[in-house]
């Protein structure tokens, strides 16, 4: 870069008249020039492959792509299994356990996120102490986080055989292993994960909040429930929303922790529709399929992210 | 410390109340610490224990004869698939895809970012807009016409191996997931890079424009030498995204000598064949983990930084 920059500062008192049109237009045109190849990577990578994928959904791929188009056969096959066809839907098993793992997912983290962060904010002493242990495992891939509370989980080697051992034999925890409670150890192992990061951000939201607005209150003979309920919790509005834009970001991509929690639970029950389409795309040879549950994961995103992006641009430009 | 003014006023009930709301909020901090470090701490122990004090003792006790084998036979011997040398040349292609990805990635987000605030033109929120938005697609939704291309480009390298002696690297399956990973990654990156710049003074660059400054050399000179911070931030957020990545990993190298980390370790974990060896699992997760814990660490107010800028978007 910098070679092609001095050569041409070397150049221009021998050059001045007839090089300087060329030499400014290429200088006007630089800027776009180095902006060209990222945004083209974009434009081809993301949307082009996106509109791939949308086309793909209306054909009839199995194995390979076939680019003739059959019509929305793939999505009404999505839909028209259910949970009473043989074998069962794992569409609505994946959208069921979507609905449940994202409600609870998001639902706890922010719970426990806030909470924390009150407690924290209370001028604790180790302050510096806790916070790290509450945010590493954000910095662990969802295998190393899966592999882990697998091996906790487990009803013949963690948690149940330990108490157990320490005397509460009737204690019985399998969820990891049944059909119909193992995505709630998913819930466990993503809250365990991510609420740290959500505490973070609501603890920085907290450090935001002008204390004289506190101590007015305060001073006003407020408890210091009633404080938090009605002033500080109010004031943090803006975190809730971007902690639940992250958090649902987060859950609908949600894809190696249920692989290495669950390894897809058992018959697929742990399934989520990151699952279904990774599966049946690449492992049942049902492309055309496998697109339809992508395209509609991403109509979710659309629905969730473009709305706050919109505004959230807008804002700034304001 | 207020405690000593307040029972002048307040005798002792007051004091106890206080007290009281003290051990509580300790006690459930302390509570919660233990839950978030209870896996580590059991991965950790487990990794230094044999298997017959795994399947004899406690979970949670300390290993009484602390061994180091289960780490060395996760790096050197252990089976992944049906190559049984360990997870060393999986960790070393993780590193492999890392490095250039990260640099790459980073260095075109400087620019990008730079041309965003600095050299902006009609349409510039557009393209942002558009580059931004791409950072949260699902991407299941872009993962098979990208398998596809892939395919194509490793069937021409091999044609090309075949007439010319050498693919450049076409199909390759390291410089795939680089590929990969530089392009969604890009929109990231230019994000940190243009939040960053927008807070940096125009003027400067302006009067280095007036002097005679040319486009690389205000970035070169002006924005580089400032742009520490945002350059930890991000090198560390895309370093721990890419080590982490499982999804494009297990879909363009998850078979063979070229798996990254992640696949490596998931393969070892759900190996059905043989005794599972519950010791080098959990000695390679923490081999696994270690990368990302170590950057933690060493930067963990960059880490949450960037966490924080990949939170609040725009």
């Amino acid at each position: 870069m910098s070679t092609v920059a001095t050569s041409q500062i070397k150049l221009t008192p021998e050059h001045a008249r007839p090089r300087a049109t060329v030499r400014s237009r290429l200088q006007d045109a630089l800027p776009k020039i180095v902006l060209a190849p990222s945004f083209a990577i974009t434009v081809i990578f993301v949307y082009g492959f996106i509109l791939w994928t949308i086309y793909l959904s209306f054909t009839n791929s199995k194995t390979f792509p076939s680019y003739a188009i059959t019509g929305p056969r793939a999505y009404q096959r999505l839909w028209g299994w259910t949970f009473d066809t043989d074998p069962p839907s794992s569409w609505y098993t994946s959208i069921t356990n979507m609905g449940i793992f994202g409600f609870l997912y998001i639902l706890i983290c922010l719970a426990l996120g806030l909470f924390l962060a009150i407690l924290l904010d209370q001028k604790i002493r180790g302050e510096g102490v806790l916070r790290p242990i509450y945010l590493y495992p954000m910095a662990l891939s969802f295998i190393v986080t899966g592999v882990a509370w697998k091996w906790f989980l487990d009803p013949g080697l963690g948690l149940e055989q330990t108490l157990h051992q320490w005397g509460w034999t009737s204690f019985h925890f399998d969820w990891i292993k049944n059909k119909d409670f193992v995505i709630y150890t998913v819930v466990i192992a993503g809250v365990w994960q991510a609420s740290g990061f959500i505490m973070a951000m609501f603890l920085a939201g907290l450090r935001g909040i002008d204390g004289e607005i506190m101590k007015a209150a305060q001073i006003d003979g407020a408890t210091t429930f009633q404080l938090y309920r009605r002033i500080v919790i109010p004031l943090l509005r803006p975190i809730f929303l971007s902690a639940f834009i992250v958090l649902a970001h987060l859950a609908i991509k949600s894809y190696d922790l249920v692989v290495a929690l669950t390894s897809g639970g058992p018959g697929g029950s742990a399934w989520l529709p990151s699952n279904f389409m990774y599966e049946y795309t690449f492992k049942r040879n049902e492309m055309a399929v496998g697109s339809a549950s992508a395209v509609i994961m991403l109509m979710t995103i659309v629905a969730i992210i473009v709305p706050y992006l919109y505004s959230e641009l807008r804002e700034k430009s304001r | 410390m207020s405690t000593v003014a307040t029972p002048a006023r307040l005798p002792s009930s007051g004091v106890n109340v206080k007290t009281v709301n003290r051990v509580v909020i300790y006690g459930l901090l302390a509570l919660f610490a233990l839950f978030y470090l209870m896996p580590l701490f059991v991965m950790l122990v487990t990794s230094f224990k044999t298997m017959d004090e795994i399947q004899n003792g406690n979970m949670l006790s300390l290993p009484k004869a602390p061994t180091f084998d289960p780490w060395l036979k996760a790096w050197g011997e252990t089976c992944v698939g049906l190559t049984c040398a360990g997870i060393k040349g999986y960790f070393w292609n993780s590193i492999k895809m890392v490095v250039p990805a990260v640099i790459i990635s980073t260095l075109l987000g400087a620019l990008n970012g730079y041309v965003l605030t600095k050299w902006r033109f009609r349409g510039h929120t557009l393209v942002f807009g558009l580059m931004l938005f791409a950072c949260f697609i699902p991407f299941q939704s872009v993962l098979l016409p990208m398998a596809t291309i892939l395919g194509s480009v490793g069937r021409f390298g091999a044609s090309l191996r075949n007439s010319v002696g050498t693919s450049f690297g076409l199909g390759n399956s390291t410089v795939n997931l680089v590929f990969v990973h530089v392009v969604y990654g890009i929109g990231f990156t230019t994000l940190f890079f243009r939040n960053y710049y927008e807070a940096f003074p125009t003027e400067l660059v302006r009067a280095a424009q007036v002097d005679g400054a040319s486009f690389f050399q205000i970035f070169r000179r002006i924005m580089l030498p400032n742009s520490m911070p945002i350059f930890v931030v991000t090198v560390i957020y895309q370093f721990t995204n890419i080590w982490n990545d499982f999804l494009f990993a297990s879909a363009y190298a998850g078979t063979g000598d070229s798996m990254p980390m992640t696949v490596a370790l998931n393969n070892v974990v759900n190996t059905s064949t043989g005794v599972v060896e519950y010791n080098v699992n959990m000695a390679a997760a923490m081999i696994a983990a270690l990368p990302t814990l170590l950057v933690y660490v060493l930067a963990g107010r960059y880490f949450v930084r960037g966490l924080m800028a990949g939170a609040v978007k725009g």
